[in-house]
């Protein structure tokens, strides 16, 4: 089976507070950076599974934010898949 | 009766927690978190510390350590189930407590005494104490503030399972949130540290009413035969 590399990005829910985002932002304009808006700090966690096509790695990886890497309480997931390697 | 205290790898309240229950004429049994035995226990306490190094979110690993699985049958069988600090952590990862515990507001770990205002006595931790009674409670944590689905909360709110609300919020948990129960009182989860205030020479002696309550509604025989 081929192997899809696979980027889950973990971040804080749209309206859950988030204090590191935040100190950041304030950070900014002192150090020069002005303009920067709306910093949200999360998890990137890269990993590769091995499945049958790509749908089949989506729901896997799926079943695994779900389960384990996301707290949906607080927190939503972006996933990428990558092209799988040659079987 | 008998108290179990489960142990995961990073736990390391668990001590405390046996001596002040010992003190209290209870028997206490670590249980290592690779077991899937509560060793015949009549109530199971989830210590503080920092379960599997809290990698990845506090509580998130700990959630598929063999001994969850049991105790999730303990608790929805009408057991007893106490976590403090980190244990609470584990309890709402493991889905027994609805809601979560992000990082403080102010982002600062606090470690001090607080006081925090008991909200209910329908829960096995506080059957024992008075509505409006304040205690002087130690925290520990820098995950401690509660959040949840505005939803969840109303129903919190409505069914009377908010158990403890800090005096003042310390950490910006949703509502002042110290301490939540199930729907049925059996399972509660907590921020403070009711052990580590369990005798005048560590500053307060106000967690024994709650220690107290437990050992006496944690009744023997009340749970059938997951043990």
């Amino acid at each position: 089976m081929p192997a899809f590399p696979v980027l889950v990005e973990v971040t804080l829910r749209a309206g859950v507070a988030d204090p590191q985002g935040a100190t950041i932002e304030r950070a900014l304009p002192a150090l020069g950076f002005d303009g920067v808006e709306g910093v949200r700090v999360g998890k990137a966690i890269r990993f590769t599974v091995e499945a049958s096509d790509r749908e089949a790695a989506r729901a896997a990886v799926d079943d695994l934010c779900h389960r384990f890497l996301a707290n949906p309480v607080i927190e939503d997931t972006n996933v990428t898949i990558g092209n799988g390697d040659a079987p | 009766m008998k108290i179990g205290i489960v142990v995961f790898p990073g736990s390391n309240c668990e001590h405390d927690v046996a001596e002040a229950v010992t003190g209290l004429g209870a028997t206490a049994e670590l249980l290592w978190h690779g077991t899937r035995s509560l060793a015949a226990a009549d109530a199971v306490v989830l210590p503080g510390g920092f379960a599997h190094g809290d990698y990845l979110r506090p509580g998130a690993i700990a959630r598929f350590s063999p001994v969850m699985e049991t105790v999730g049958e303990f608790a929805r069988s009408g057991g007893a189930v106490v976590g403090i600090c980190n244990g609470f952590q584990v309890l709402t990862e493991a889905g027994l407590l609805p809601g979560a515990l992000q990082k403080n507001r102010g982002l600062k770990f606090l470690c001090r005494t607080v006081a925090v205002r008991v909200e209910s006595v329908a829960s096995v931790l506080t059957s024992g104490a008075q509505i409006g009674q304040v205690l002087d409670l130690p925290i520990n944590h820098f995950e401690g503030n509660y959040t949840c689905a505005s939803g969840t909360l109303e129903e919190l709110q409505d069914r009377g399972q908010i158990v403890l609300r800090y005096v003042e919020n310390p950490n910006g948990a949703t509502d002042g949130i110290a301490g939540i129960c199930s729907p049925e009182g059996n399972v509660v989860g907590l921020m403070p540290h009711p052990e580590r205030a369990s005798d005048e020479l560590l500053g307060s002696a106000d967690g024994l009413v709650l220690l107290r309550s437990l050992l006496a509604t944690a009744v023997p025989a009340a749970t059938g035969g997951v043990r």
